[in-house]
């Protein structure tokens, strides 16, 4: 497979730097995204991997603005480049703001693992797509309706136009999902942050939502944010990766490299660790000893440091590693022993 | 002792269905033996049926048809099917569950030795200091600390509630463990520990696990034989290596083609979505209006199990 350069000469679509989205509970301050930088090329896919509680899902809501109380971003930038090429910083916008909402739909498109969740229980699928369509372009009721079926029929629903009019617990799990899908590239976003978009899905019902979502970033020229826990998933659609620990990236880097040459002991340990089918077999699998530590008690230094098999006494405990440039050239890794 | 520990004959569940309607056939006329000691891995998709086959053995729901004989040990076999109500709990201390979602089968109000005790004060009638050593002693077992025993489920991450759920089925010296995705809820860090913890759990007390899973990949490194579930049937039985290495049904095919593979440089050739078949197939193989081999066979008859290549393989194609 040909390697692509990690960075082409376009300027990025979205930048994120030293984003920071804390939590202000009760017990505490909960640093759920704690200083983390993105790049999100036009046209390409990045795949965002890591476990529960790593902050990923919380910081593609920060992009949108919708992150929920008692979170707030309290620093970084979010520069979004606008189809005219002016740049607007979202971090600094309010959720609420005009400019804001033209954004959120429009230009920037969101899936959930739930479509429960973006989809009304009582509203026809149909009219719900016509309504956000009506609600960002200029068309008439009945242009709308024809543009919602197109979608829904390119998503592969069958029957779109009966299924213009069911009810969203009238389809099953898949196509509920297509019907998300459909809802969300109604207005052809620049941007698709899919948020474990086949996590509660059957494995074959995944693999025709990935290759629906590639098609279709191929088709609209969007480019696509992809959060995941699953490295096989990752492997599949993914052309950037960025792995996330507590509320850090701690590597980033081209796909093929991150796979082939892991250099994070965190990235390292997770591939070790899940079972391969066809792989020669093992009997016990590598396991990442403890668990991720509570957001309250954070350990010293580097996070991972307390589940790290070369953890050094002394240097990781000391001081924050931070994310820059390792071994091969474009793959940055934050790890103190990694320089 | 050769005889399996225990053997499913001839099982189905119908759900509702009168006169008028069949009802659903969530388990049609599955038969497979249990060995001792060995892992006995059901996959499926959601709606195949396997999580209901699992119910169906312990009769947490009562199957509509067919026998499970189970033979914990050299005494005359027990006809799972055939107890009242006092035998059947007799027969739920040697065959316990683990579930795949902690956080809801474990009562939130109840702390850690009640969840684990209950169980113990029912069979043994341990109580006071004694059942507190045990469950102690069972939370070490699973890699817990033995100072967790008056905590609340919420005080514990997912894995560790998990773990919990393990020592529960682990408390009354069950032989038989019934595992309905045990690791599907858990991050992947945490996946590996818990597949290593059964495992250590399985030499140390001679388990013999049902392990049910969606993810094949799991399933692989866990399990010593594997079925097949597709609506309600077993299409295909065969020890791991023959299922993985040469898949003989079209499903099991599909199956193992749609699971991503964690390397970039094999990524699958990318096919046009198959277009997701409408109406309910009611006569011959259920796979039929999903199957690039189907013929007219395929829609009219049943298929028979036939042997293939040491796998038992319910399809009229493939040989």
């Amino acid at each position: 497979m040909p390697q692509t350069p990690m960075h082409t000469d376009t300027s990025p679509l979205l930048e994120i730097r030293n984003l920071q989205t804390h939590f202000f509970t009760h017990d505490g301050l909960v640093k759920a995204v704690d200083g983390v930088d993105l790049t999100i090329q036009p046209d390409r896919t990045l795949c965002v991997l890591g476990e529960s509680g790593c902050g990923k899902s919380i910081t593609a809501r920060s992009v949108l603005r919708i992150v929920d109380q008692p979170g707030r971003i309290v620093g970084g930038e979010i520069i979004y480049r606008a189809a005219d090429g002016r740049t607007v910083d979202l971090a600094a916008e309010r959720p609420g703001s005009r400019r804001m909402r033209e954004v959120r739909g429009k230009d920037i498109a969101m899936i959930f693992q739930e479509p429960m969740s973006s989809l009304g229980p009582i509203t026809r699928i149909g009219q719900q797509i016509s309504e956000t369509i009506l609600l960002h372009r200029k068309v008439t009721k009945a242009e709308a309706r024809e543009i919602a079926i197109e979608m829904l029929d390119k998503v592969g629903i069958p029957d779109p136009t009966g299924r213009y009019m069911a009810y969203p617990f009238e389809l099953s799990g898949g196509m509920r999902q297509r019907a998300m899908i459909a809802m969300a590239l109604s207005c052809q976003p620049r941007l698709l942050i899919a948020d474990e978009p086949t996590t509660a899905l059957d494995v074959t019902t995944q693999a025709q939502i990935l290759d629906l979502i590639a098609e279709l970033k191929e088709e609209l020229n969007m480019a696509v944010m992809l959060i995941t826990h699953d490295l096989g998933v990752v492997a599949e659609v993914a052309e950037d990766v960025a792995v996330m620990y507590m509320g850090k990236v701690v590597e980033y880097g081209d796909v093929h490299d991150i796979f082939a040459n892991p250099q994070h002991p965190y990235t390292r340990a997770l591939m070790a660790s899940i079972p391969r089918i066809g792989a020669e077999r093992r009997d016990r699998l590598p396991a990442i000893r403890g668990m991720v530590p509570h957001p309250l008690s954070r350990p010293s230094g580097c996070s991972f440091r307390t589940r790290c098999d070369h953890a050094i006494p002394g240097v990781c405990d000391q001081s924050e590693p931070k994310l820059q440039p390792a071994a091969p050239p474009n793959q940055p890794v934050s790890c103190m022993i990694k320089r | 002792m050769t005889a399996p520990l225990l053997s499913v004959e001839n099982l189905d569940m119908v759900f509702g269905g009168n006169k008028r309607d069949a009802g659903v056939r969530a388990v049609d006329d599955v038969s497979f033996d249990v060995m001792r000691g060995e892992t006995f891995g059901i996959v499926g998709e959601s709606g195949s049926g396997k999580t209901t086959l699992g119910r169906c053995i312990m009769r947490i729901i009562d199957p509509t048809a067919g026998k499970v004989t189970y033979r914990p040990d050299d005494s005359a076999p027990v006809t799972l099917t055939d107890l009242d109500k006092a035998e059947l709990r007799k027969q739920w201390q040697s065959i316990r569950m683990i579930f795949q979602d902690p956080q809801s089968s474990l009562n939130p109000r109840l702390p850690v030795i009640e969840l684990i005790g209950q169980a113990l004060r029912k069979s043994e009638g341990l109580t006071g200091k004694a059942l507190a050593e045990r469950v102690a002693q069972l939370l070490q077992q699973v890699g817990l600390r033995p100072e967790f025993l008056h905590r609340y489920p919420g005080a514990f991450s997912g894995g560790q509630r998990q773990r919990i759920g393990i020592a529960r089925a682990l408390a009354t010296g069950p032989k038989l463990v019934i595992a309905d995705e045990a690791v599907s809820a858990l991050d992947v860090s945490i996946q590996a520990q818990t597949l290593n913890l059964l495992q250590d759990l399985q030499d140390e007390f001679d388990l013999t696990y049902i392990f049910i899973a969606h993810d094949l990949a799991v399933v692989e490194h866990i399990c010593d034989r594997v079925a097949v579930m597709y609506r309600g049937r077993i299409v295909e039985l065969a020890d791991r290596d023959t299922l993985f290495r040469t898949p003989a049904h079209p499903y099991t095919r599909e199956l193992l083609e749609a699971v991503p593979v964690p390397d970039p440089s094999r990524r699958r050739d990318r096919k046009k979505t198959v277009p997701v078949p409408t109406g309910v197939q009611s006569a011959g193989c259920a796979f039929a209006p999903r199957c690039a081999l189907a013929t007219e066979i395929c829609r009219n008859q049943t298929p028979p199990k036939r042997n293939v290549g040491g796998a038992e393989v319910l399809c009229h194609h493939v040989t």
